[in-house]
């Protein structure tokens, strides 16, 4: 008699094989605790990873020219690149225009164009303008009313536009462009700004995430090292920024630092700098650094300060009586085994830092702004299609850092307060 | 903290230089949020101490600008203070209005975070849960993502909600269950993280004690594991609340003129006319932040005290 045989000799009361009782139960188990998170999990599937989900669609798709154009989009379908537009597909166009005129929506198609080519849009409108005076020869007529129809450039730019899905808003948003030939190149040195701002908005979060270390550190460690009953006390002046308003927060900053602001006010009353003299600390890149490490402060100090606890004062003394220096001791005994509270709380900081809107938006002034603001300006202007792109590519840095947070550390082991 | 006896020279030194080091980071982190309470009284309509104020002169200090919050927007803040007056105020002023809508959508979105919330985190926190990690990482996720990125999304999402499978229900742009359901979405990574570190302190064998006397696991739950939990569900609670007590843009982008919050209006004072009263809406927020602080640290202070008692 084999094993399996023993194994499925075994039953439970009702007769039925133990195994497959087992894995029932457990089946049973399983589904129960997921059905408590699936009432969550749907809740957060539609109002958060299908809205995101829907908006970073619109960074690859726009039917501008696709859906106002169709018979100029049949006639591109007909025939395969590299056609010289004939007279069919210039009637083709003046067909839709003339729908587009009766629709009102040759600026919605010649905003579509205008990414792929920019300075198109006022050709649609104006196009559109007198649509209904077009005759055949349709050539002739549309040339005639501006040479830019016979351009190669312009019919290149429509056939990329007829298709709605395009990947024309990434190119805008990691500065290149299309050539007249349809070959990717960069864009002239003096417009290009995306890449700058990202580079700015990387670098910034950088230095901020270090100023908060670099803070965080000495509060952290007199935390961790002083009693309980004066640590809880200190604790208090870390937790109640961390509970105080944004707003309130960065209204605070604005009267301390203002060039008429306390700060300027005290200086000036002591005589370090003259009436003339005040120092522009606020709506500027220096206003965003200081209260961005403001408000950031506390995630930094609360998990360094959580790891630090843990540490044994017993090793320092170990070192100090095998000989030791304190700065040996500091560097060789005590930091390295600080560095998982470093590790997460420069991470949090730089995540959050990263894809930060209020401060700059408020304090950040001109060169103070970074990639958060400038898709909340092209969702403004209504340039949905290239908000979602860079929206795309933010997120795309932040779940990097996400998973490289939750491969390192855990979520598990994020912690408040 | 004590220095050793054997520290040399050159260690007291920088000893004290530490301490006084760690001081100003401590005025770094607190000065400017006591900064404006007294400012907040100032007479002038200045954003600096004036002569008068340095020297306590009463002139110095008023409560115009308190004032000034109850009577922005009113019809007619003029008339003698009676009954009229009181309903004017309670009707039109602009920031009692504002004040309402946050207690409303912070109240709503604070129940819907909490119910939730708490019931997947005892979800995940069983150890037969399938796929937790990656559940875990997609509920918190909300906290991490950009707040511009969940705003926007959210901005065309509800401009057609039902446009994703081809029908028209209507907007919930500018309607209050729209705005509910996003700060509930931003609060709930706050109510999983507290509410799974309370479970994790919870001995998993009360629930087995309480099945074995007979309760069934309605009863276990309210008698047995909700007493146990309540402090991590009410701190999770609480940061849910002021999550969406300071949450400004989502308001931004999908809140119509009837939803305007508190935060909304001080975007609004900070971006156009920065004016005292602005001060005065801060400092009633910071005593309200010292308030709900105090509560999280006694709750703290009873979860250690129930989880000493508790054995394992």
């Amino acid at each position: 008699m084999s094993d399996g045989a023993a194994i499925d000799l075994l039953k439970t009361s009702d007769g039925r094989p133990l195994k497959a009782a087992l894995a029932e139960a457990q089946r049973r188990a399983k589904r129960r605790a997921f059905l408590l998170v699936a009432p969550l999990l749907l809740f957060v599937i539609l109002t958060f990873i299908l809205p995101i989900g829907q908006m970073l669609h619109r960074s690859v798709y726009h039917d501008g020219l696709a859906a106002n154009a169709p018979v100029l989009k049949a006639w591109f379908e007909a025939n395969p690149e590299g056609t010289a537009p004939d007279e069919a597909a210039y009637a083709a166009l003046a067909a839709d225009f003339k729908t587009m005129k009766a629709a009102k929506t040759a600026g919605i198609a010649g905003t579509r164009v205008n990414y792929t080519l920019p300075a198109t849009r006022s050709l649609f409108t104006a196009t559109a303008r007198v649509a209904d005076k077009l005759a055949p020869p349709y050539k002739e007529a549309l040339i005639a009313l501006d040479e830019k129809w016979a351009s190669p450039e312009v019919w290149g730019a429509l056939r990329a536009a007829s298709s709605a899905y395009t990947i024309d808003f990434y190119l805008v948003s990691v500065d290149l462009e299309r050539a007249a030939d349809g070959t990717i190149q960069k864009v002239p040195e003096n417009t290009r700004i995306y890449i700058y701002l990202f580079v700015k908005t990387f670098l910034l979060s950088g230095l901020i995430t270090l100023t908060c270390l670099i803070l965080a550190f000495p509060v952290a460690h007199l935390l961790a090292v002083l009693p309980m009953a004066r640590a809880n006390l200190l604790m208090i002046c870390v937790l109640l920024p961390f509970w105080t308003s944004l707003l309130v927060r960065t209204t605070s900053w604005i009267v301390v630092l203002q060039s008429q602001g306390v700060v300027n006010d005290l200086l000036i009353a002591l005589g370090i700098i003259g009436e003339d003299g005040r120092l522009a600390m606020m709506y500027n890149q220096t206003g965003t650094i200081i209260v961005m490490t403001h408000v950031l402060l506390p995630f930094m100090i609360l998990p360094l300060y959580s790891v630090m606890k843990t540490i044994p004062p017993s090793y320092a003394r170990a070192a100090r009586s095998l000989g030791a220096t304190s700065w040996t001791t500091f560097r060789r005994i005590y930091l390295p085994q600080t560095l998982p509270g470093i590790g997460a709380g420069a991470l949090l900081v730089f995540i959050l830092a990263v894809g930060y809107y209020i401060t700059p938006a408020l304090v950040g002034g001109a060169d103070g702004q970074l990639i958060s603001n400038f898709i909340d300006f092209h969702m403004d202007k209504s340039n949905w299609s290239l908000a979602a792109a860079l929206s795309a590519m933010l997120l795309a840095g932040v779940l990097v850092l996400y998973w490289l947070y939750d491969r390192l550390i855990g979520i598990d082991n994020l912690k408040l307060g | 903290m004590a220095l050793p006896i054997y520290a040399s020279p050159l260690e007291r030194i920088w000893h004290y230089a530490y301490l006084v080091i760690c001081a100003g980071i401590f005025i770094f982190l607190v000065a400017p949020i006591l900064v404006v309470l007294p400012l907040s009284f100032n007479a002038e309509p200045y954003f600096t101490f004036t002569q008068e104020m340095l020297t306590f002169n009463p002139d110095g200090y008023s409560m115009r600008w308190y004032d000034a919050l109850l009577t922005d927007g009113m019809l007619a803040p003029d008339i003698p203070r009676e009954g009229a007056w009181w309903s004017d105020m309670w009707n039109n002023s602009t920031w009692v209005k504002a004040a309402k809508n946050s207690i409303i959508i912070g109240f709503w979105a604070t129940i819907l975070a909490t119910f939730l919330g708490t019931l997947a985190a005892l979800g995940l926190t069983r150890p037969e849960m399938p796929y937790r990690r990656v559940i875990t990482a997609i509920l918190i996720s909300p906290m991490i993502v950009p707040i511009i990125i969940i705003a926007t999304g959210l901005f065309f999402f509800y401009s057609s909600p039902c446009g994703i499978i081809g029908l028209d229900c209507g907007r919930l742009t500018a309607t209050y269950v729209g705005i509910i359901m996003a700060h509930a979405t931003l609060g709930i990574p706050f109510v999983i993280i507290t509410v799974t570190a309370t479970l994790s302190g919870f001995d998993q064998s009360l629930i087995r004690a309480s099945a074995s006397l007979g309760a069934n696991p309605r009863i276990t739950f309210f008698k047995v594991i909700l007493p146990l939990i309540l402090p991590g569900v009410i701190s999770g609670a609480l940061f849910a609340f002021v999550t969406s007590f300071d949450e400004v843009v989502a308001v931004l982008f999908i809140a119509g003129p009837d939803q305007q919050t508190i935060p909304r209006q001080m975007w609004n004072g900070i971006r156009e006319a920065i004016s005292p009263a602005i001060l005065a809406v801060a400092t009633i927020l910071v005593i309200i932040s010292v308030l709900l602080l105090t509560t999280l640290e006694l709750l703290r202070r009873r979860s250690e005290r129930l989880r000493g008692v508790s054995p394992g």
